[in-house]
This record gives structure tokens, C-alpha cells and sequence, in this order.
């Protein structure tokens, strides 16, 4: 390795006052080289942004560099002026954030803001900085950047904000990019158009990439090297193809085992007990001790220094410090095996009635416009959705933000009134029931939302929280008797029956998504929407969360209805999947049906586009075109043909009927041999 | 005596009760506390509820009303027809000491020339002495510096041992219920970085405790703001106008806020037709000129009172219903802020996931607004409330200028104000009436903006997430 770019050593930041400090970044390390993509792994609240922030030296207020240096291309950026380290921040590094929605100026034209940061970095006269911010356009892979460039951020999609983004970082040619969590939130088709521009872009202009991300799929399909990061601190770093063939800390091999995959869906996942150290604490020993397996005396007493193993890989632990390498047991236990089978079994008894069936269902949102408010169109949220849901089994309704998964979610328990179709609960159909007929059903069917901390009325106990239901629908109306059925069902979710006398904001994202299990599980309901339950949580948590579900699932009998864009959660927990595109299931089946051969060209690219951890599993992404189209104007014939490698004329017709292809499997497709 | 209970006072008395009862209950809740606390950590906040403490207990010691027994030997007991308050008989002394006409503030001498008949006959033009002001003095020129000055440091003497008495009284109480000595009670008040800010309360109190005192012992001989046209000291009239305005800006709101509260919740939450009736509502409301709409109904009433005079059986109580009517109507016309500011919230929390999850938990309508919406709006009453509780005051000011506020007879600063107009034109000025109700005004509005200002940052979620 020649002389790095950038080098990081003893970097220590500090946040808050100077009564509660909390050293969000301490004493780290790292070296990145020119050209290579270098990615900062590790869950939320481990400081790889405020490390981002640190280098940039963009520090929220409250925020100060207390040690350590900053040497970027040979000079130290922590001994530079203000006016110097503006010319490197967009030069020398530039960095992309994870929300392009709110990185862009509304009132602006994306021209207008290109070409500001064109005129900061590069002295050029006024009429060719037009030509230049159309190049920077066209070198993003947007489409008619003539035109583009007059367009406002509000007229673009998600994916060509990101693009966007990316286009001003570029502007000044920078020779490093940072970038935070820059596809977390886009789908996956899109995130794999901006993870391939952004490697294209590295290998065009040979500049290198901190790339900081959560996702250990991202990182394992564009990462050259990686640094684990744990509280604050650097606890591994490696090459990439090295790391995912066999983590060297037990935090890293426990991240990996948590990852939910198809080969785990007969066992539980690996969790991590308790939850990451708050930062504002003196540590002794390993910060990872107290939710270690593998935890030994020292660990609690020393600090662990670096161990250098080969090729440049390095670990701080003191499994390390003898010469023999520490040998990992696997710990995936098979204690719900038998469990599992039983839910095979019941599933076969009750295989044939359906417990739920949603015919042609329709949600539509009328668009008003005018004095008068007349409805000049509809927003065809989910158009003709049909689906089977069998007693004690998972269906995954899988798709990308905008197919109208969580309207459907919302439409079968009547949250939303349905425009048309029917949804029928052991034949009895719910849509049209009133508010006073439905609360008989209300019982049977409840929710999970995704984001745990807007689900909880912050001004309520958590005890309150939980016996709502048994209170609204007057199966428990003593207060006593429903302090002892909360305090069983708190404890039936994993938690201390205590918290029933908490605010939900003292616990943390897992504890309140238990609440809410606890919650929907009051009523004793047969059948569970779960809508992204587990997508705001980092991985560990997930596992934590996914394990529960299916504990409960096979104690309680309980079916899923499971609403997800991951589709290795789908692998790991469904047993049927249905895919979604603009409102309509395009193909539906059995999870190893529809994982293991997709038929759909939609549900191919989607599933191809999905980043993999392990090396051999990886396939060719079948990269999509442009975006999702709107669902108020929904493309003539099939929904997906304009952006379908297999069009013909025939797709712009007509909307191609159900095909079946065995059984349970079918896809709605002209192009299916 | 007897007690006379007027439609404002009952009103008052519901609105001490509604507080008390809030107080209590957030007491016992966490998430109602908490931002009670911040406001009362911050230095500002406890500063201002001081000096607005003061304005509220005299509005209350002049909510106080009743009739006095008048001496008469033998026979049933009569009434005297005054409706005289408990302040009334605190000030009883500054009510009583009428002059003749103006006199400038601290004077021994009118402000006008009269005709004095002189000790040997015959009439000159001079200024007479004052029946009451410096009338204790022999030698006014000489004098009256020097016992203006004596006054004060009595006052000022009286004011510290008056604070030095309330320290010392809330000291023991601390004390005792943490079990510890005043000295360590004390000391804990006097570190830097205490919770509460003891040492600003106690000294904004000492500051008011000091003034009051002050005020009081010069008062005692002189009209230390003057006296208006009929003679009656300005002091005596600003005080009484406290009651007025403190009124108007707080029982305004307590008319709207059921309006306010109700429909705007309804529009967000049931949407549809309910929310266009509820829209069209408060915007052809809001598109009629308020200034119109007040001027029109109060001399509505005007003319109802002078055609049912014998309705009243006094004229404190006549000026009270105009005053509760105002309050009303002020109230009509300016609840539709807040209705579409709870109209939005609504709207948005609807949508939210745990107003979702009661629903699909069969919970009724009624149970969700109360349980899950109207707690997650109550920050943005009690903002809207604070923050227009000063403009109200203003708002009465003009009206009352432009003479479709209060009753003429009553006391308010408006009214001050409105006769300060013919006084700002006499030469010489008189400019002390207009001078007593702005520094009134001023104090209680910017008191109560700065407060507002506390409030507002201690309740909204936005502002206090990213401390």
C-alpha cells in the first residue's frame, strides 16, 4: 500500500456539555487509499457519522475534536483555518447524507445547486458552468440532463435526488467521497442503480469512497476494506472478501449470524443480549464484555489492545492474545425445530380454508381539485389485490415504497375503507362494515407499524399502552385484572412486567417494537399485520424481534400477514409470498417457489437487485430502469411493461392474467417461458 | 356586609377552580409536569410568573365583591348601595382622598388655578393646596423633599423586613419538609447551578415586595401618580384596572376554547363533511371585520340596558355583564386561530400509528380524541393561550379608545387612555394618567410575552429536541 489519502489516528470527539460529555468517537484509527472504497460498518449510535462529521469538521454545536489527527493528501485538517478546510470539504472531500429529500433546496432548481457548488470549486466563466453542470448531470447517468436541469427537486424521484447529490459532491472534483448511509432510503432496485454509480464513478475518476452504512450486504458487494465500529471505537478492520469468510470478533461474527437468511428459517437467529453502552460513561475493559459470549475476566479488567493478524487485518480482542485462534461455535440452537414442524402440521390440517382472502381489493384515493373539490382522478393505491392467508402461516407481501403495501395492510383491517373488492375473514366479508360492526372483528385482526417510536401515545404508560384493547373491547373492564393480564403479556413479549408503569420514551426502538407485539397480542388475535415491523431496527435488534414473532407464532397459532421490502426477512420467516407492483400482486407462491425461481421479470430484478452477503449466492442484477410510475396514472396494459427488459406490444395492451405454474405458484406475465 | 357575586367573578372563581384542579392532576403526571419544570428552571420563566403572580393576586382581591352594612342604630340591617371589593377596602384610604381636580404626581398644589379668597378679603387666582396631598406638610417647598425621601426608606425599610419575613417563612417550610436546617436550605438556594433559579425569584420578589412598600407608604400622603380630572388619584384607577384587563385576556379564552377545542378537534379527525361545515364555518367568521362585529354587538347591548335599566340593580353590575359580553365576543371572533391550528394537528396525528393501532383495536371515537388526541394538542392550547393573553390586553386598550370597550365607568386602562386624549391637548400637558396605564400595560404585556416566550419553548417537542 503506498502512502494513504487519508489517515486517521486518535481521533476523539466529544458531545454535549461539559456536565454529561459523551465521547461519540474515541481514539479511532483508520487509513483510507487512493481508489479504494473503505466502508464504516456498525449499528446506529456507534458514531460513524459523527466520525464523518469529525472529518469534514462539520460538528454539530456541542460538538468538539478533543485529540488526535486528520491527515488528508498530507496535510492535517484539525490544524487548518476555517477559509482552508472550505476549500477541501467539497475539493478534497465531499460527502453525500443519507436523506436526499431534505438535502436539496425545494425553491431551487437542481441546476441552480450544482451549479453553486460548480462556482465554489472551479473558477469558470458563467456560460460554461451550464455545460458543466449538464455533464456532471449526464456522468450521474440521468437522462436528458438538458432538460433536467430546470427541474426542481419535487419533480424528481428519490434515486434521482440521490443522483443529484452525488452530482454536487462531484463538482469539485473531490478525491475523496464520503458517503452516510447514501441508499438507506431507497429501494433496493434504486439502491443498486446508485451502489453501481457509485463504484463506476470510483473507477472512472480513481477517487476513493468512505462509504458508512449499517447494510452488511452493501458493504459486502462495494467494499474493498472495511472497519467494524462498537461504541464509539474501531473493533476490526479487514478486507471485505476476508471479513465475510470469518469474522475475528465476536461482535461481528455475532452481527453476521443475525443476519436473517432462507438457510436459518429451521432455527432461531443469533441475537446480542442488552443493547449498545450509552457513550457518556468512563469504560473499563472491552465495551463489548457485558453482551459478549465469549466473555473471559480480562475482558471486564483491560482495555484489549489491536492484534495484527495477517494481511493487514486487525482486531481488538482479547480472544486474540494468545497465538491460537479462537474457535467460534456456531450458535444457532435448534431448540424450535420441533416447533416448526408443528406448525407444518397444523398448517396441513387447516391448509385448505383460508383464514383470510382478499378478492380484487381496491383502495383508491380520489384527487380533489377546485372550488367545488370535484374528484378529477384517483390515486390507485392498491388496484385488484387478491390473496390467500391460511391459518398459522406467514404470507410476505413484498415490494418497494409506493406499490401500496402498507395501503393493502390498512384496507384488510379496515383502517382505510376499501373502494372496491372484498376481504373475507373466515367468509364473513368485513368491507362495508361500520365502525360498530367491525369492533366484533377487531379482536381477530391487529397490527404491528414499522416505526416503533411514532406507534406509542408518548403521554400514556406503557401498562395503559398495552390494555387498551382489553379495556376498548371489554374483555378485562377491571383495572386489576388488566394490570395482571398486561404484566403476563409484557412478559410474554420478553420484558420486565415493571415497564407497565413507564413512559414508552424511556425504552429503546426493540423494547417499544415489543410493546407493540405485546399490544396487538392483548385481544388474542388469530391473525397479525405486521407492517415493516422490524425495518427502523438495526440488525441485532431485528433478530431479536424476528425470533419473537416466530416464537409466538408457533406458541399462539398466530398468522402473519407480513409486510416487508426485505426480502431476507421474507426468507427467513414466510412461508408464502406475494409480490406487489403498483397496487397488484404480480406473482405469488410459496416462499422457495418465488425465492428460488422467480418468474416475474419484476420480482427477478427486485430479488437480483437485493445485496448478498455471501459471495457465491450473488447474481447478476438485472438493473431497472427510471422509477416507479405514479400510481394516479398507472401505465395502458401491464403496469410494468415500460420498465421490462421483455416488453412487447403485447404488454401495452391489456394487463396480462393470472398464469398459473403449479399449485400454489403464479404470476401474472405474458413472458413467463 | 353581604357578599355580591357578579357573572365575572364566578367566572374567575371557575377559572382559579379549572387551574387548581390542572395543577393537582399534573402534579401526578410526568409528561404534564415536565414541561411545567423546565419553565419554572428557567430564569425568565420564574421572573415573569413572579411579576404576573402579582398582577393576578390583586385582580383576585378585586374579585372579592360585597356590600357593607351601614351603622344605624336599631332596626334591620341596610346595605350601602357601593359594590366595594376586598382591594376597595385595602386601598380604602387612596379611594377616599378625592381633590378637586388634576394635580401632577407628588404635588402639594393643584394644576389648575382657582379662585382663593384671600385672609383679608377679596379673590385672587392662585394654586390652591390639595384637600389630601402633602397636606400633612406646614412647608411644602421645604419640606416636602425631605419627607418624600424619609418615606421611601421607610418603605424601602418595611419592603426588606416584609421579604426578609417571606424568605425566612419559605425557608422553614422547605426545611422542614426535607428535614434539613434553613442554613443548608439556604446555601443549596444560593449555589450557582440550582435547579430552580431561587436566587432570581427571590430577589424579583424582594424587588416587587420593596416597591410595593414604597408605593404604599408614599401613598399614603400623596397621589403618587396624580389625580385625573374629578380628582381621583390616578394610582387608585390604574390598580383597579388590572382586574379589567388580567379579565379580558383570560376569560376570552375560556369562552373560545370549548368552541375551539371541539370543532377543530372534529374537523381533523372525522374529516369529510364535518371538517368543510367546520372550514366554512370559521372562514366566513373569520372574513367579517372583528372591529365591526365587537362595535356592532356592544351597542346592541347598549341600547338593552338603557331600555331595561331596571334590570340592574346597580351600576357595577351593569358595567360587569358589559364586560362579560365583551369577553365573549372577543372570544367569538378570535377562536378560529386556534381552531385551525388544532384542525391541522389533528389531521396529522390521525394518521399516526398509535391512533391507528387504537382503532384497530375497536377503541370508540369519543375514547380516542380524549385519550390520544386532545393530550397531544394540549401544548398547542396552552402556547396559543399564553401567547394571546397579551394581545387581549392591547385589544381592550383600543376598543376602549374608540369606545366600544368597557363600560365608561369602569376602570381600565383603555378607558385612561381614551380621556388621555383630551388631556395630551390641554396646555399644560397632563400626561400622567396616559403615563400610569402604559407602565401598567407595559409591565403585565411584556411580562407576559417573555413568559409566553418560556412556554412556548418548554412545550414545543421540536425546540426541545434538538437541546
Amino acid at each position: 500500500m503506498t502512502e494513504p489519502l487519508l489517515e486517521v489516528e486518535g481521533l476523539t470527539t466529544q458531545l454535549g456539555d461539559e456536565a454529561s460529555p459523551s465521547r461519540v468517537v474515541d481514539g479511532l484509527d483508520l487509513q483510507i487509499a487512493s481508489g479504494e472504497t473503505f466502508a464504516l460498518l456498525g449499528e446506529s449510535g456507534c458514531g460513524k457519522s459523527m466520525t464523518a462529521l469529525s472529518l469534514m469538521r462539520l460538528l454539530p454545536p456541542g460538538g468538539r475534536i478533543l485529540s488526535g489527527g486528520v491527515r488528508f493528501a498530507g496535510t492535517d485538517l484539525l490544524r487548518l483555518t476555517e477559509a482552508e478546510m472550505r476549500r477541501v470539504r467539497g475539493g478534497g472531500m465531499a460527502m453525500i447524507f443519507q436523506e436526499p429529500q431534505t438535502s436539496l433546496n425545494p425553491v431551487l432548481t437542481v441546476g441552480a445547486q450544482i451549479a453553486e457548488a460548480v462556482r465554489v470549486h472551479e473558477g469558470i466563466s458563467q456560460a460554461r458552468i451550464r455545460e458543466r453542470v449538464v455533464d456532471l448531470l449526464r456522468s450521474v447517468g440521468i437522462s436528458e440532463p438538458e432538460r433536467r436541469v430546470e427541474a426542481y427537486p419535487h419533480q424528481l424521484s428519490g434515486g434521482m435526488k440521490q443522483r443529484v447529490m452525488i452530482a454536487m459532491a462531484l463538482a469539485g472534483d473531490p478525491r475523496l467521497l464520503i458517503a452516510d448511509e447514501p441508499t438507506t432510503a431507497l429501494d433496493v432496485t434504486i439502491q443498486a442503480q446508485v451502489l453501481s454509480l457509485i463504484k463506476d464513478l470510483r473507477r472512472e475518476t480513481g477517487m476513493a469512497v468512505l462509504l458508512i452504512t449499517h447494510d452488511l450486504g452493501v458493504v459486502a458487494e462495494t467494499a474493498d476494506r472495511l472497519a467494524v465500529m462498537y461504541a464509539g471505537q474501531i473493533v476490526e478492520t479487514a478486507e471485505v472478501a476476508e471479513f465475510f469468510a470469518g469474522p475475528a470478533h465476536p461482535y461481528s461474527r455475532k452481527l453476521m449470524e443475525s443476519l436473517p437468511s432462507a438457510e436459518k428459517r429451521h432455527g432461531r437467529l443469533a441475537m446480542i443480549s442488552g443493547r449498545v453502552p450509552t457513550l457518556d460513561q468512563a469504560f473499563q475493559g472491552c465495551r463489548f464484555a457485558d453482551r459478549c459470549d465469549s466473555v473471559m475476566p480480562i475482558c471486564r479488567e483491560t482495555v484489549p489492545e489491536w492484534h495484527l493478524l495477517e494481511r493487514g487485518r486487525r482486531v481488538r480482542c482479547h480472544l486474540w492474545d494468545t497465538d491460537v485462534p479462537p474457535a467460534f461455535e456456531t450458535s444457532v440452537d435448534d431448540e424450535s425445530a420441533s416447533g416448526h414442524s408443528g406448525v407444518a402440521a397444523m398448517s396441513r390440517d387447516e391448509a385448505r380454508e383460508p383464514l383470510l382472502r382478499a378478492i380484487d381489493l381496491k383502495v383508491h384515493f380520489p384527487i380533489h381539485r377546485g372550488l367545488f373539490r370535484r374528484v378529477v382522478g384517483q390515486v390507485k393505491a392498491v388496484d385488484g389485490l387478491s390473496l390467500d392467508l391460511h391459518s398459522g402461516r406467514t404470507l410476505a407481501l413484498v415490494g418497494e415504497s409506493g406499490c401500496g403495501k402498507t395501503t393493502a395492510g390498512k384496507g384488510i383491517l379496515q383502517l382505510i375503507r376499501p373502494t372496491g373488492g372484498s376481504v373475507l375473514y373466515r367468509d364473513r366479508d368485513l368491507v362495508g362494515l361500520g365502525h360498530r360492526k367491525m369492533r366484533a372483528y377487531r379482536k381477530e385482526l391487529q397490527v404491528i407499524f414499522q416505526d416503533p417510536y411514532a406507534s406509542m401515545n408518548p403521554r400514556m404508560l406503557v401498562g395503559d399502552v398495552v390494555g387498551e384493547g382489553l379495556q376498548a373491547l371489554g374483555i378485562e373492564p377491571s383495572r386489576a385484572g388488566r394490570a395482571r393480564r398486561v404484566a403476563e403479556l409484557l412478559e410474554l413479549v420478553g420484558m420486565d412486567p415493571e415497564a407497565a408503569r413507564r413512559y414508552p420514551h424511556e425504552f429503546s426502538g426493540g423494547q417499544r417494537q415489543r410493546i407493540c407485539i405485546a399490544r396487538a397480542l392483548a385481544v388474542e388475535p388469530r391473525l397479525i399485520v405486521c407492517d415493516e415491523p422490524t425495518s427502523a431496527l438495526d440488525v441485532s435488534v431485528q433478530a431479536q424481534i424476528l425470533n419473537l414473532l416466530k416464537d409466538l407464532q408457533v406458541r399462539l397459532g398466530l398468522s402473519y400477514l407480513f409486510i416487508t421490502h426485505n426480502i431476507a426477512v421474507v426468507a427467513y420467516l414466510a412461508q408464502e409470498v406475494a409480490v406487489m407492483y403498483l397496487g397488484r400482486v404480480v406473482e405469488r407462491g410459496s416462499v422457495d417457489e418465488v425465492l428460488d425461481d422467480p418468474r416475474h421479470p419484476y420480482t427477478r430484478a427486485l430479488f437480483s437487485a437485493v445485496p448478498s452477503v455471501a459471495p457465491g449466492k450473488r447474481r447478476a442484477v438485472i438493473r431497472l430502469e427510471g422509477d416507479m410510475p405514479s400510481p394516479s396514472h398507472p401505465p395502458q396494459g401491464c403496469h410494468f411493461h415500460p420498465r421490462c427488459p421483455l416488453a412487447s406490444s403485447e404488454c401495452a395492451r391489456a394487463y396480462p392474467p393470472e398464469i398459473g405454474l403449479s399449485d400454489s405458484h403464479s404470476a401474472r406475465c405474458f413472458h413467463l417461458d | 356586609m353581604t357578599p355580591v357575586l357578579l357573572w365575572t367573578d364566578a367566572l374567575i372563581y371557575l377559572l382559579l377552580v379549572i387551574a387548581i384542579a390542572f395543577g393537582l392532576y399534573a402534579a401526578r403526571h410526568e409528561h404534564l409536569r415536565a414541561p411545567w419544570r423546565r419553565v419554572l428552571r428557567s430564569r425568565i420563566g420564574m421572573a415573569t410568573l413572579i411579576v404576573l403572580a402579582g398582577y393576578a393576586s390583586i385582580a383576585v382581591l378585586d374579585s372579592v365583591h360585597f356590600r357593607l352594612k351601614v351603622d344605624r342604630p336599631g332596626g334591620e340591617p341596610v346595605y350601602a348601595p357601593e359594590v366595594l371589593s376586598l382591594f376597595d377596602l385595602a386601598l380604602s384610604g387612596l379611594r377616599e382622598r378625592q381633590e378637586v381636580t388634576y394635580s401632577a404626581p407628588f404635588a402639594t398644589h393643584l394644576y389648575v388655578k382657582e379662585a382663593v379668597d384671600l385672609p383679608g378679603g377679596g379673590v385672587t387666582r392662585a394654586y390652591p393646596r390639595l384637600i389630601h396631598g402633602g397636606a400633612h406638610l406646614a412647608d411644602p417647598a421645604a419640606d416636602r423633599v425631605g419627607d418624600i425621601l424619609t418615606r421611601v426608606l421607610v418603605g424601602m425599610l418595611k419592603g426588606l423586613l416584609l421579604w426578609m419575613a417571606v424568605v425566612g417563612a419559605l425557608l422553614w417550610l422547605s426545611g422542614r419538609r426535607r428535614a434539613e436546617s434553613w442554613r443548608v436550605t439556604w446555601a443549596g438556594w444560593r449555589s450557582p447551578g440550582t435547579e430552580i433559579p431561587w436566587t432570581t425569584a427571590l430577589a424579583v420578589l424582594g424587588g416587587l415586595l420593596v416597591l410595593g412598600c414604597v408605593a404604599g407608604e408614599l401613598a399614603a400622603e400623596y397621589h403618587i401618580l396624580g389625580t385625573d380630572k374629578v380628582g381621583e388619584d390616578v394610582f387608585y384607577q390604574t390598580l383597579k384596572s388590572v382586574r379589567t384587563g388580567l379579565l379580558i385576556g383570560t376569560l376570552t379564552t375560556l369562552v373560545m376554547l370549548p368552541a375551539a377545542i371541539l370543532l377543530g378537534i372534529a374537523a381533523g379527525y372525522f374529516r369529510g363533511w364535518v371538517d368543510d361545515l367546520i372550514q366554512y364555518l370559521y372562514t366566513t367568521l373569520n372574513s367579517i371585520p372583528g372591529v365591526l362585529l365587537i362595535a356592532a354587538a356592544i351597542l346592541m347591548l347598549q341600547v338593552y340596558m338603557s331600555n331595561h335599566a331596571e334590570s340592574f340593580s346597580s351600576l357595577v353590575e351593569r358595567a360587569d355583564l358589559r364586560l362579560l359580553f365583551l369577553c365573549v365576543i372577543l372570544g367569538v371572533t378570535s377562536w378560529t386561530g386556534l381552531c385551525r391550528l388544532l384542525r391541522g394537528e389533528s389531521l396529522k396525528l390521525r394518521e399516526a400509528d398509535y391512533v391507528q393501532a387504537s382503532l384497530a383495536l375497536g377503541v370508540g371515537h369519543f375514547t380516542l380524541i380524549t385519550r390520544h388526541i386532545l393530550p397531544n394538542v394540549m401544548h398547542i392550547v396552552i402556547i396559543t393561550l399564553v401567547l394571546d393573553f397579551s394581545g387581549l390586553v392591547l385589544a381592550e386598550a383600543v376598543l376602549s379608545y374608540v369606545n366600544i370597550g368597557v363600560d365608561p365607568t369602569m376602570n381600565s386602562w383603555g378607558n385612561m387612555i381614551n380621556s388621555a386624549r383630551l388631556e395630551l391637548a390641554r396646555d399644560p400637558v397632563v400626561w400622567w394618567s396616559l403615563a400610569a396605564a402604559f407602565l401598567f400595560m407595559f409591565v403585565l404585556v411584556l411580562a407576559a410575552n417573555l413568559f409566553a416566550d418560556v412556554v412556548r419553548d418548554a412545550f414545543d417537542p421540536r425546540i426541545r429536541a434538538t437541546r
